[in-house]
């Protein structure tokens, strides 16, 4: 919201410095963004006349005599402008002026002559003609015969001005306007505030054919029409423009400006219809019907359907209702007579509207955050008032008000001043609290501790002894707030609990197997389905959309984690880089029926990615059982298959029998498909791993089982055998761990392959460790049970033992 | 009869003296103290003296025997010292020669600074609460005061994904779980990631929050303060300060934007301040009445404070990383700064 500073001190006394008015904003809750002087970088320029001018022969230079009055009556000046003229006042930049475009006069020579000065057109004081009539002529800007010699060009042109950028928040409806931020200023400097005239007189004229039907009053609650006629097509005075200008208006012609100057004023939008263009002189606002459609003011088609609001005339829609009028209404110089409209339209709806046809005016900007039913008829009066004064048109006695039931009455409620003080948690005396609540325009009676509060009509946000509390904070000094440490809470227990330590200990654990930690974003694109080859029908497809992607690239809830990660590891090998091991835990989002029809299951998900000359399958195997070893689990592997890995190195993970997860290695055609250089290719190797951390978590010990060693005697023997290649090294520990209950540990520690073992044949060696809680492992137990798995091992796989 | 030992043991001087290693010193003692040896045949010459100076010639021989072995004692633990010195010196090695080592890993700058502000948060007797990402209009808007209508859905770009579901646009969800199934005294951090569909420079579609809710009787603005004091000491530096600055937020009423005094510069003006001496780091405020009673908490009774904190902030502001896409790109070099 921008506001001119001389603009808000007609209705407010502001004896403070600019500076000062800043950070009384700020304090009181108007974010001051941005602070612009108008005449910032203009220095040294005066009104000037020329007292003589003459041609400087052999040049296309004139020699001007410049008076500046207490500025020095004689200053020599070379112009090459042909637009000057003895009399004539200009605005004279003298030795040491500074321009808006960066521009500093010097003494400045040129043929035999040096000018002392120069003379500047409007383009380089940064003005428009709207701000000054002239400025946009080509040459030096002539000035008003009545300008002052000698005065500040920023005096005169109005400069000495600023604008504040104030940032609104939701609540404040009602400061979105200059008026809305005087109030504050008011309340805050403790001044009064000075209302704009809203006054004006009917004529006798009425117009018996205008109709105004609101049919949608759901959003629609209150509408005012006004007819005016014998309208002036004109330009608006030169103040009105300089204010519209200022606060990032265009200057369009009288009526419309008033429109918006009434806007920023008061912060009601307005609209005028051009009477001869309503078909029947009706006024119907109602929704749109599906496919209707609409050319708005700024010559772009609209295409409707039932959310949008219209404001239509008997036949046809004349314009978005608090968006964007129709380009078939606008006022033109052919304008005889117009209807105004001051309304409130629902904010949901407004914001529906500009949302969905990405229209963004300041209209739709106010609506949005809501306007109150005050501003309707304060707004009316406003432009009714401007248009009489301005003597744009005759003001006739034909009014319209449709209206909801909308109340008139001011709302009164009762906040105890000790509840107000239980919020804030300092004791802010009650004479405080009501002179706060007078200044800022509240009714205030004090009683018993009581106040009962009558609440402008603007302030619709007021309802409750919090409101009030912020209210009286806000005037009242949040440095006032003494710093407590909870005084009266009770204690609790804080902290991490055991699962969420758990989670952070294994992320710890996996930083010392060299992983680094990632993160990436949850949403992702739905070509990552055929890149990563992931089969028509299968779960991976089966993901949740979003309804409003922001990119087609993020456009759906992830349902596996691998693109992700070997998009890191892809961006990173791109780089140069190579000896990458990451790790990401993070939820992908799987949809228990589509489309969806409730919350979906968020499964945290550790994704395990490498890459690198010493990496293979077996590196990451080994992440994986020093992370079972960690946490005291047992993972168990099997043969598996993944889409996007490697059909024979990709292993699925069990723990307790349950499977857990799956690693292996990324398929050579998804490398292919990576934007790595063409030569990287072919060394290139990514592991992935992809674990179901909320299975995995439940298989956590939740405390320390202590167990005493064993009294009774174990004993271990080494067997070596040969078997067909094909026979899984997992197969034939699984067979002898469960060959007998004595056996307590299998470890493998010799495989090779070798022609000399026989064709497609391998030979394995195992420890095998055997232990019983309740008795010594003799030796002829140990032979019996050896015994037994030779056998079984002969049977099952045909192995044959090696001596 | 006197009984002499001086060339016996002045030749068992000169042996001991030569003996250079262990296996010349063995030979030493099967010379003088073996079966066989010198101090043996002493003994051994018991047999020849009278009867009556046995008594005499076994006490000597004894002293002689003792004294042969002390001698023989020191010289091996001198020579023991000796090799084991040599063996030290023979595998002696350049300790400075590198060794080839797999690089720890590291956690992500956003984790850490997460975990940071939970300890802080836990010694203040906060627990730990993760809500789901994906919510429904419900809890992270209508029951937390943000109506159908509101303007303050605007503040928040959300991701719909359908009329009802979303991504949740803020952890205060969080609050609204935590009061559902917890009665006062309740303190708890909600920290996770949300989604808002802005993207540019300084928004990320996805980035952290955590969210911190305290409910229990007489809370008050002046409590949220002196809590905040405690936590920007904890997180930034002893000399911290807060202030707070009026907002708006449809769940706390009233509202506040909570300024930290500029760590860089000490609150004098500089450039990560731009030249304020304070820098916005959260939002918060006492918990609107509303909020408390749409979980079914008597706001007569109890009344609360809460606040959101932007973790990608806290982690840019304490390390100094000037683009939050940073963040998100996961390159090596920049994560493998941020050991802790």
């Amino acid at each position: 919201m921008k506001v001119l500073l001389s603009w808000l001190k007609e209705y407010v006394d502001i004896d403070v410095t600019p500076k000062e008015l800043e950070e009384k904003l700020f304090s009181a809750g108007l974010e001051v963004e941005e602070v612009v002087y108008l005449g910032d970088n203009i220095e040294k320029i005066y009104v000037g006349q020329v007292t003589s001018i003459e041609k400087y022969e052999g040049t296309h230079l004139y020699i001007c005599h410049i008076d500046c009055g207490e500025k020095g009556h004689d200053h020599l000046i070379l112009t090459g402008a042909d637009n000057v003229f003895q009399g004539a006042k200009v605005p004279a930049c003298l030795v040491g002026a500074k321009l808006p475009n960066g521009m500093e006069i010097t003494p400045r020579k040129m043929k035999d002559m040096t000018s002392y000065g120069m003379l500047c057109s409007g383009e380089e004081l940064g003005l428009n003609k709207d701000w000054y009539p002239g400025a946009d002529v080509n040459g030096i800007m002539i000035l008003d015969d009545d300008a002052p010699v000698g005065e500040d060009i920023k005096t005169y042109l109005e400069l000495e001005d600023y604008v504040f950028d104030i940032s609104i928040t939701a609540n404040r409806p009602d400061c979105q306007s200059v008026l809305g931020i005087a109030r504050e200023v008011a309340a805050f400097l403790g001044k009064e505030i000075k209302n704009p005239d809203m006054s004006y007189t009917c004529e006798d004229r009425v117009n018996e054919d205008i109709s105004v039907t609101v049919v949608d009053q759901d959003v629609c609650p209150r509408y005012l029409g006004h007819y005016v006629y014998d309208v002036q097509y004109k330009e608006s005075p030169l103040w009105m423009k300089r204010r519209l200008i200022a606060v990032g208006h265009n200057a369009i012609n009288a009526m419309v400006d008033i429109t918006n100057y009434v806007l920023v004023e008061i912060g009601q939008p307005m609209h005028a219809f051009d009477l001869s263009t309503l078909e029947g002189s009706s006024i119907v606002v109602r929704r749109a019907t599906e496919g209707e459609e609409l050319i708005t003011l700024d010559e772009k088609k609209r295409v409707l359907d039932s959310s949008n609001l219209l404001i239509c005339d008997k036949v046809k829609a004349v314009g978005l209702a608090g968006v964007m009028g129709g380009l078939n209404s606008e006022i033109t110089e052919n304008t005889k007579e117009v209807l105004f409209e001051s309304a409130k339209f629902m904010k949901d709806s407004v914001r529906k509207t500009a949302r969905r046809l990405g229209l963004h005016s300041d209209a739709a900007a106010r609506y949005e955050k809501g306007i109150d039913e005050y501003s309707v008829e304060c707004g009316m009066a406003r432009a009714l008032n401007l248009t009489q004064t301005l003597g744009v048109a005759k003001i006739s006695s034909s009014h319209f008000d449709v209206s909801a039931g909308a109340s008139t009455e001011r709302r009164v409620i009762q906040v105890e001043t000790a509840k107000v003080n239980y919020v804030l948690g300092i004791e802010v005396p009650e004479e405080e609290m009501v002179r706060i609540l007078k200044n800022l325009a509240f009714g205030v009676e004090l009683k018993d501790g009581v106040l009962t509060l009558t609440v402008p009509r603007y302030r619709e946000d007021i309802e409750s002894d919090q409101d009030i509390a912020e209210e009286v904070i806000r005037e009242y000094g949040y440095d006032k707030v003494v710093p407590t440490f909870l005084g009266e809470a009770l204690v609790t227990n804080g902290g991490l609990n055991g699962e969420q330590s758990k989670e952070l200990s294994v992320k710890n654990f996996l930083c010392t197997q060299g992983y680094f930690e990632i993160q990436t974003i949850a949403m992702t694109a739905k070509g990552e389905f055929d890149q990563f080859m992931i089969p028509e029908d299968a779960k991976e497809r089966k993901a949740v959309e979003i309804l409003n992607p922001i990119t087609e690239n993020l456009s759906i809830m992830r349902t596996f984690m691998a693109p992700a990660m070997v998009k890191a590891l892809e961006n990173n090998i791109k780089n140069g880089q190579s000896d990458l091991r990451f790790f990401e835990l993070a939820n992908i989002y799987i949809p228990k029926a589509l489309p969806l029809t409730e919350v979906p299951d968020e499964i945290k998900t550790l994704c395990l990615g490498a890459s690198g000359a010493e990496e293979d399958f077996f590196t990451m195997k080994e992440t994986l059982e020093n992370l079972a070893a960690y946490n005291d689990l047992t993972f168990k592997y099997q043969k598996g298959n993944v889409p996007y890995l490697h059909p024979g190195r990709t292993a699925e993970v069990y723990c307790d029998g349950e499977q857990i997860g799956v690693f292996g290695q990324l398929r050579y055609d998804i490398i292919d498909s990576l934007a790595i250089a063409k030569d990287k290719k072919a060394d290139t190797r990514i592991f992935i791993a992809e674990l179901n951390y909320d299975v995995l978590k439940t298989k956590f010990k939740e405390k320390i089982n202590y167990v005493p060693e064993s009294p009774y005697a174990k004993t271990s023997r080494d067997i070596s055998l040969v078997v067909d290649k094909k026979v899984e090294c997992g197969q034939i520990i699984e067979t002898i761990e469960h060959a007998d209950e004595l056996v307590s540990k299998v470890q493998l520690f010799d495989i090779f392959e070798s022609e000399k073992l026989g064709f497609a044949k391998k030979s394995m060696a195992f420890n095998i460790e055997l232990a019983s809680g309740e008795k010594d492992v003799t030796d002829e137990m140990t032979d019996e049970v050896i015994g037994k798995i030779v056998n079984l091992l002969s049977d099952v796989y045909g192995a044959q033992m090696r001596s | 009869m006197m009984f002499n030992a001086d060339e016996l043991k002045k030749a068992f001087m000169d042996d001991i003296q030569a003996a250079k290693s262990e296996i010349q010193l063995s030979e030493v003692w099967k010379k003088y103290l073996g079966k066989t040896g010198s101090v043996q045949g002493l003994m051994n010459g018991i047999k020849q003296v009278a009867k009556e100076e046995k008594k005499a010639y076994g006490q000597f021989v004894n002293e002689v025997k003792t004294w042969v072995q002390e001698k023989y004692d020191e010289k091996k633990a001198q020579i023991e010292a000796f090799e084991l010195q040599q063996k030290y010196e023979k595998e002696t090695i350049d300790v400075t020669v590198p060794v080839k080592i797999r690089p720890m890993g590291n956690l992500h700058p956003l984790t850490t600074v997460k975990y940071e502000m939970i300890n802080v948060f836990s010694g203040m007797g906060f627990e730990i609460f993760e809500g789901p990402e994906i919510e429904d209009d419900d809890h992270n808007f209508t029951r937390l005061n943000v109506l159908k209508d509101h303007p303050s859905r605007d503040m928040q770009d959300t991701f719909w994904l359908t009329e009802d579901l979303l991504l949740r646009t803020h952890t205060s969800p969080g609050q609204i779980r935590v009061m559902d199934s917890q009665k006062p005294p309740i303190k708890v951090l909600v920290p996770g990631k949300v989604f808002r569909s802005d993207s540019d420079a300084t928004h990320s579609p996805m980035f952290s929050q955590m969210e911190g809710l305290v409910v229990d009787k007489h809370i008050t603005l002046c409590d949220l303060q002196g809590m905040l004091d405690e936590f920007v000491k904890g997180l930034f530096s002893d000399a911290a300060k807060t202030r707070l600055r009026p907002s708006y937020f449809p769940f706390t009423e009233p509202s506040v934007e909570v300024d930290v005094s500029c760590f860089k510069c000490g609150g004098c003006g500089c450039s990560l301040c731009k030249g304020t001496g304070w820098i916005e780091v959260l939002g918060g405020g006492v918990v609107n009445k509303k909020v408390l009673e749409n979980c079914g908490i008597d706001s007569e009774e109890y009344s609360g404070l809460a606040f959101g904190i932007g973790i990608e902030r806290i982690a840019m502001l304490k390390y100094g990383i000037n683009h939050m896409g940073k963040l998100f790109e996961n390159d090596i070099e920049f994560l493998k700064q941020f050991k802790a």
